[in-house]
């Protein structure tokens, strides 16, 4: 078991190192196959009217003027030990872990990244908990009793959610909850330990509107394990024995239909984490989502590196959390 | 040119507002317009100031769909961004908040008159007000004002964002200076400072629009003790009335009463709210939601709504009244480039002029509440403007007859093949650029469309000489607003030949007409603001007899004045956005 975590995590590192190098790759390498020149990728980062020393001394800040394999040295060299940077009359250190500093505006990347993450983690786990609660039991109920009532109506339900998108639902949702009857925040975050209610209070639009689309896609996942599990030979056995339905239903049914939901879970979870990007763009939420966006649309790499990197780590650690919970899950399943 | 940020609205922000406005009931919406404060009617805020008051308190909140270029006076290159930091920076001179062309007028701010010009124009004397301090009480010099000028003119490598034009207009020394940080000892020859409260500028050439240019952020005092280079921005020595309690990059800026501001030095600024709140990175949906509703007073950006919102806005008479649509100091246009055949002859260049139908390009562009249809290079809302329209049309909406004519002056009877570019991520350019293809389709011009991201269109394509001659690029899609609004400042980036840069271009139709230099040479000389203006307007119609630009629109800004918010006045000085030196709001 211990082995096998380490083994884990050390795989994980190669693969962030391996996206890191393809991220930087991307960056530099895609545009000067389109013919453009480290001149002109400084001059971006130069303001109006670039004069050659201007941008002389940019390439040279930004370590433009280094051959690519150096420039991604460095960026590990700092990631790991820090950096320092002249942007001002004196150098400023960039602490570990160095992301760099953003070309467009000259502040450390780790920093921004890291005061986003409570945003983007409150939002992510706060809706996964009530789509996994509202999704899940939805799902069982109608398997249990298929062709009902419930059953149409709820999945019904769930084909409208998850053909709404979030720009959508979110949306209609301020727009009736915020704007028309102003029953909830928008806009502003609050530090869980600042204030609890105030910080739910902010997050329960988007939670809602992020946990809609979702519980839908699960609530359906959900009947479809459940209906084909309660037809499996073992249950009939289980009921044979005379075992009382409930423990049917959860020590047997729910329990193996229960895998494929935790691998889907954990994938949604750790993009979620990685930063909900149209969630955060419709309730003017700073986290890394927004992020992302804004690097990308100022093709700011350094940024553009650590959301990736960021991102990534989530999707990573949140598959290693799955791979150990099916293990408690699935009793077939050993990790050796 | 001053940026100032044009709708680029993403798929997902439109379908958002989209969303809002279909299912809004106009009954709703007319909560803001009873909440408080007079409704002044459409436009008032163009006239007048309205609302005003000298009433205290409350929080006046700002939001932003994105973010500024920076905070940092010396560092940034928005029109926004140079009406909203003299909140917090005193610049040498500013603009006189008022309505309509009142607002166009220079006053002095931190200098206690308008600058004293030597007979042989080349050297400008400020001298300070007596008694201005920073927040933390210490005095300011005029030292400090010279500290300014040099870091944001000579440090592009570290604050890249501002114009250089001191830079270009400054003497340099003997051995070109290489700025403060790089030349921890040196100084700029050209800037002295005799005494603590004089301030003495030395010009290579006589530039009679000395003083618009002094009244840019970058004059703002910095003092160069509390200078870390780009860092500054996170804390900025306040001159103005408010100053900085915290600083998010990205999120959100508070502003606080200066204690230290003396209204006794400020003639203009009043100091109304308590507090002052930027919040940024919101989406546009809700910052129109936000101003309906009195929960925000101003969008910073100060371009207008949401094309959804707009909608909603007109059609409610009550709503209408609460809104503001004035020119923005821009052209919407189209460049001929002159150095790609056939547009090296005049004719073809005229039978272009004739054959674009102005009325579709404003219908693609948002119809006439975002521009009225133009026909001189100078906006109305410059000094300088003169009417005319010599390739007028019935209707504005080409004429096929007149076009043929000047195809067959120049030599192509069936018309030639050229392209025209526009920036991808601008759907009404691209739109303009679609209208004006189908119009040129009808007198035999075959019209390619080529289309680029905003970030690289001047860097690396329309404002690369060569890339556009050799790619066969006749026209180019443009739109262009002055850096201060006198005809100088709007013409000499677009048509001075001398202008023309090998990246970065803006005159885009290479225009080099010796005529129309010297022309500029002479105004910009000319001590005589009557005559400067005079001129202003010939060097316009010498560009258009030349026949290099088409005008489509001037360009039009739609703005929604929430009633809670005081002392609102649209600007020309800063295209048409409120002036944002005393916006308060009634509790």
């Amino acid at each position: 078991m211990f082995a096998y975590i380490i083994r884990r995590i050390l795989a994980a590192v190669v693969l962030l190192l391996v996206v890191s190098a393809i991220t930087f790759g991307i960056f530099f390498l895609l545009p000067s196959l389109a013919g453009e020149t480290t001149d002109q990728l400084a001059a971006q980062y130069v303001g109006k009217n670039p004069s050659p020393e201007a941008i002389a001394a940019v390439k040279q800040n930004l370590g433009f003027d280094q051959p690519l394999y150096v420039q991604y040295g460095r960026f590990l060299k700092a990631l790991v030990s820090g950096a320092e940077y002249k942007f001002g009359p004196d150098p400023v250190s960039c602490h570990v872990p160095c992301f760099g500093y953003s070309f467009k505006n000259h502040v450390e990347v780790w920093p921004e990244i890291s005061s986003r993450i409570p945003v983007t983690f409150s939002l992510a786990v706060g809706a996964s908990v009530i789509w996994l609660i509202s999704g899940v039991s939805t799902g069982v109920v109608s398997a249990l009793k298929p062709k009902s009532i419930f059953d149409r109506l709820s999945m019904g339900i769930a084909l409208a959610g998850v053909s709404s998108p979030v720009f959508f639902t979110g949306a209609l949702l301020l727009l009736a909850f915020h704007f028309k009857w102003p029953l909830f925040e928008n806009v502003e975050y609050v530090n869980f330990t600042d204030d609890p209610f105030a910080w739910a209070g902010h997050l329960v639009l988007p939670w809602v509107s992020l946990a809609f689309l979702y519980s839908a896609l699960y609530a359906r996942l959900t009947r479809a394990g459940m209906l084909e599990t309660m037809s499996e030979d073992y249950i009939r056995t289980a009921r044979a024995k005379g075992l009382a339905e409930r423990k049917v239903v959860v020590r047997h049914g729910l329990r193996s239909a229960l895998t494929p939901i935790i691998t889907i879970f954990g994938m949604d979870l750790g993009l979620l984490l990685g930063g909900a990007l149209i969630t955060e763009q419709v309730f003017s939420l700073k986290g890394i989502g927004a992020y992302a966006v804004a690097a990308i649309g100022e093709n700011d790499l350094p940024k553009v590196l650590g959301v990736t990197l960021v991102a990534a780590f989530f999707i990573v650690a949140c598959n290693l959390l799955v791979d150990l919970l099916y293990a408690a899950v699935d009793p077939r399943v050993r990790l050796s | 040119m001053r940026r100032s940020r044009t709708a680029a609205l993403t798929a997902l922000a439109a379908a958002v507002a989209l969303t809002l406005t279909g299912c809004s009931s106009s009954k709703g919406s007319t909560d803001g317009a009873t909440k408080g404060g007079s409704v002044a009617g459409a436009d008032a805020a163009t006239k007048n100031i309205v609302n005003a008051s000298d009433a205290k308190g409350g929080t006046v909140v700002y939001e932003h769909s994105d973010v500024p270029d920076s905070f940092d006076p010396g560092n940034t290159y928005y029109a926004y961004m140079y009406n909203f930091s003299r909140l917090y920076g005193r610049p040498l001179t500013t603009f006189q908040p008022a309505a309509g062309e009142a607002g166009n007028k220079l006053v002095p701010d931190l200098a206690e008159s308008l600058g004293q010009v030597s007979p042989d124009g080349l050297t400008w004397t400020y001298k300070l007000r007596a008694g201005i301090k920073y927040d933390d009480g210490t005095a300011v010099t005029s030292k400090d004002v010279k500290y300014a000028v040099e870091r944001s003119n000579f440090a592009p490598d570290v604050l890249s964002n501002g114009p250089t034009y001191f830079h270009d207009l400054l003497k340099d020394n003997d051995t070109p200076y290489q700025g403060p940080y790089k030349d921890k000892t040196g100084d700029l020859k050209a800037i002295e400072t005799p005494d603590d409260t004089t301030i003495v500028f030395h010009l290579k050439q006589p530039f009679a629009d000395f003083d618009y240019l002094v009244s840019a952020p970058q004059t703002v005092p910095v003092p160069q003790a509390k200078d870390t280079g780009a860092d500054y921005v996170k804390h900025i020595a306040s001159t103005g009335s408010y100053k900085f309690q915290s600083y998010e990059d990205g999120k959100e800026v508070v502003l606080v009463p200066n204690t230290n501001w003396d209204p006794k030095t400020d003639p203009i600024r009043k100091q109304l709210a308590d507090k002052i709140q930027v919040k940024l990175k919101i989406a546009q949906s809700t910052i129109d939601q936000d101003l309906l509703a009195g929960n925000a007073q101003v969008d910073l950006a100060g371009k207008g709504v949401d094309p959804q919102t707009q909608a909603k806005l007109l059609l409610d008479p009550k709503l209408k009244a609460q809104t503001d649509n004035t020119y923005g100091g821009r052209l919407v246009y189209t460049a001929i480039n002159t150095k790609v055949a056939p547009f090296d002859n005049i004719d073809c260049r005229k039978a272009v002029q004739f054959a674009i139908d102005k009325v579709s390009v404003q219908t693609a562009i948002g119809g006439p509440i975002r521009g009225d249809i133009a026909s001189t290079v100078l906006p109305p809302d410059i000094p300088g403007y003169q009417k005319s329209d010599p390739y007028a049309t019935e209707g504005n909406k080409g004429d096929e007859a007149k076009a043929k004519d000047a195809l067959k002056a120049c030599g192509k009877p069936d018309g030639f093949k050229t392209s025209i570019m526009a920036r991808q991520d601008r759907s009404t350019e691209v739109a303009s650029a679609t209208a004006i293809q189908a119009a040129l389709k009808k007198v035999g011009i075959d019209v390619e469309i080529q289309q680029f991201p905003q970030g690289k269109y001047f860097s690396d394509f329309a404002g690369v000489p060569e890339y556009t001659d050799s790619h066969n690029t006749g026209l180019i899609m443009m739109q262009w607003g002055a850096d201060w609004p006198t005809g100088y400042g709007f013409l000499q980036q677009v048509v001075d030949g001398r202008a023309i840069k090998k990246s970065g271009n803006t005159n885009l139709s290479q225009l080099n007409d010796p005529s129309i230099n010297k022309l500029l040479d002479d105004a910009i000389a000319n001590p005589d603001r009557a005559a400067r203006e005079k001129i202003y307007g010939e060097i316009d119609k010498k560009t258009m007899d030349a026949a290099v630009i088409v005008p489509l629109t001037y360009y039009k800004v739609f703005l929604y004045r929430p009633a809670g918010a005081t002392n609102v006045a649209s600007t020309p000085a800063f295209s048409g956005q409120y002036d944002y030196l005393n916006i308060g709001v009634t509790k």
